[in-house]
């Protein structure tokens, strides 16, 4: 007998199976998008998904409503021209930690400052997946890559703090074991006219677990153990050290006007 | 509010045409950066795209600009960006995605001497191997090059034509004289500008392939929200749009994309020829030093030269047929062109065992028609 998968109506069942590795979070974090998408009850068709590169920008080719797997960190762009021209779609970015923050962190600060209105999505996993496990610009400090072999020198972003202070309306962190939270994110982020911003952190055990001696599971019990749920917390207090205790929640949720609304009051002369 | 097409006699630079040009075409979207001498180009259109229920944004850099005419095409509308050299290079890697997944838009190239910062307020054609061949990959594109403000209000509708028609990003190859230049510009009545759009698909939804061909070799269109659910992949993909990797699929893809544009080269390159009939020596130009180059003609004439003037107007694809004959039955070529030997090369490439020159300029100036006639002196007195 075959049982049908719940959110059949939304995966382009005809390229499963997936490319995500065994012990990947970033089909945990699409499926919250799915649910989101899903109880929204707006019709699939006023959705469009774009991605960039790297293994959670493959999630614009298993959704099956419009949608974009562009180049290395131009999802944003893409989504900006998409919600220009047809601002009455809902976009949604669906990317990685590499693609969004080190080739395409300029467009996430520039859109976040228009509060343009799309909903970006970051599958946290701390590492370049897809390319075998090259430091990112999230990797913790000392963390092991295979270009860092000895440990990562460098300083990684604290996103959510990154995201307000370049404009974005609505902000939240959460891991993908809290996949109902994420989820509840992704519905807050789509009625939030503006530029909304989640991040999910992910496990890689394959290319970050493996050399930093993290076991698939035990990354899970980090984010199960270690975490702290604080809605409204100090943005400051967001640095990924699951020592001290990671503070996931919906930090930000404050409207202001969105891109689009501006362009057509100040351009369309629309009434506001 | 100003109407889409502005009828009657204008005084504007080639800048401002080639916005007019757009507008004209039904364009409804622009994405841009600023960069000397392209500038007045979105400037232009950032006042004009409400008039007509458009849009334009200001992006952060070229690679933005460039990506977001793609998203914005994707909605069914048509688009276009403007720039110069070091923009230009920056869109290199968007422009492949453009060509790969068949989004038709329209790249504004109005060109000043590189490389790099090059001579930023001066004009040179050197980008013209980059356009053809400055993405990765193989690929064909479509490049046009105005000489004249005219010619960047006619040859950018032509251009949106030919982007529609053959959903391939297509190239305006100006240059900073001809963008700067006021002229007059003749701007016909609405009903004497013919448009082209996109064919949309039809049938039913759920059979629907989004790479499928026509006929013509190209694929109807869908839009976002029309329900087809599209995918669309820079990775290699088969006629669904799904990413497929294998060399079979590559092989496939790469017939198709290249076919389009190789199989319609009638329909595509468009030349004019000056003083022709009894030439023996021709020149061959494009943009601005075709221009100069019927000054070079005219000057040759008096001097004794059976030359004629082989004006591009399409440089790529590139004339190959239309060379090869010539060669039959002329003694040479010149080419001329501001670079130190681009398009020279083409000519050569087809000109078989005939001499070929290049009278070129390393940037910043026009061609003086003086330095043709000295090759002429040179290498073709009888």
């Amino acid at each position: 007998m075959t049982i049908q998968h719940p959110m059949e109506d939304l995966i382009r069942m005809d390229r499963i199976p997936h490319i995500w590795c065994s012990g990947c979070g970033t089909g945990s974090v699409f499926m919250a998008c799915l649910t989101a998408i899903k109880e929204s009850g707006i019709p699939y068709d006023e959705f469009a998904m774009v991605s960039g590169i790297g293994c959670s920008g493959r999630g614009a080719g298993y959704i099956n409503i419009d949608s974009f797997h562009t180049t290395h960190g131009r999802a944003i762009p893409f989504a900006t021209g998409i919600k220009m021209a047809k601002p009455d779609m809902n976009v949604i970015v669906f990317s990685g930690d590499g693609d969004l923050f080190a080739i395409g962190g300029n467009h996430f600060i520039h859109a976040a400052r228009r509060n343009m209105d799309i909903t970006v999505i970051c599958v946290n996993n701390l590492i370049y997946g897809m390319t075998g496990g090259q430091m990112a610009a999230t990797t913790p400090h000392g963390a092991k890559s295979s270009t860092s072999a000895a440990g990562n020198p460098e300083t990684p972003f604290n996103l959510p703090l990154l995201a307000y202070a370049a404009g974005a309306s609505f902000v939240a962190r959460w891991t993908m074991l809290h996949s109902r939270d994420v989820a509840d994110a992704i519905q807050l982020a789509l009625n939030n006219r503006g530029f909304s911003f989640i991040e999910v952190l992910s496990p890689c055990p394959i290319n970050y677990g493996r050399r930093n001696k993290e076991k698939a599971l035990a990354t899970l019990k980090n984010y199960h153990d270690n975490t702290i749920i604080k809605n409204n917390a100090d943005l400051f207090e967001l640095d990924i050290d699951f020592k001290r205790g990671v503070v996931l929640g919906n930090f930000i949720n404050k409207e202001r006007p969105c891109h689009d609304e501006q362009y057509g009051k100040i351009y369309h002369a629309e009434a506001g | 509010m100003k109407p889409a097409v502005l009828t009657g006699k204008h005084f504007i630079n080639g800048d401002v045409a080639c916005a007019e040009g757009a507008i004209a075409a039904g364009c409804k979207f622009f994405g841009g950066y600023p960069i000397t001498p392209a500038t007045e180009v979105a400037e232009h259109i950032s006042e004009r795209l409400p008039d007509v229920g458009g849009t334009f944004i200001q992006m952060e850099d070229e690679i933005a600009a460039m990506t977001s005419i793609l998203g914005a095409a994707w909605t069914g509308v048509k688009t276009m960006t403007s720039t110069s050299g070091p923009g230009f290079s920056l869109m290199m890697e968007t422009i492949g995605l453009a060509v790969v997944t068949e989004t038709p838009c329209v790249v504004v190239n109005v060109q000043r001497a590189g490389p790099s910062t090059g001579l930023p307020t001066q004009g040179a054609q050197g980008d013209m191997m980059q356009v053809k061949w400055g993405s990765h990959g193989d690929y064909e594109i479509i490049a046009l090059a105005p000489c004249s403000p005219q010619e960047m209000f006619d040859l950018t509708i032509t251009a949106f034509n030919l982007s529609e028609r053959y959903r391939t990003p297509v190239f305006i190859m100006s240059d900073e004289i001809v963008g700067h230049m006021s002229e007059k510009v003749v701007i016909p009545k609405a009903d004497q500008i013919k448009t082209i759009s996109r064919k949309k698909p039809k049938g039913p939804k759920h059979k629907f392939k989004l790479y499928q061909p026509g006929p013509d070799g190209v694929a109807p269109m869908p839009a976002i929200g029309d329900g087809y659910k599209v995918h669309v992949t820079g990775l290699t993909h088969d006629e669904k749009g799904y990413p497929v990797m294998s060399v079979e699929t590559q092989k496939e893809m790469m017939d198709r994309i290249l076919g389009k544009i190789r199989n319609n080269l009638d329909d595509i390159i468009m030349t004019e020829q000056y003083q022709m009939a009894d030439a023996d020596v021709v020149i061959v130009s494009y943009g601005i030093s075709s221009r100069t180059s019927y000054t070079a003609v005219d000057m040759a004439r008096e001097l004794g030269f059976k030359v004629g003037l082989l004006r591009l107007i399409t440089v790529w694809p590139f004339p190959d047929d239309l060379i090869r004959d010539l060669a039959k039955r002329v003694r040479g070529f010149i080419t001329v062109e501001i670079n130190l030997g681009q398009i020279c090369r083409e000519v050569a490439r087809c000109a078989g065992n005939l001499p070929t020159f290049l009278a070129g300029h390393a940037g910043g100036a026009i061609v003086p028609p003086e330095d043709v006639l000295a090759i002429l002196k040179e290498k073709f007195a009888s």
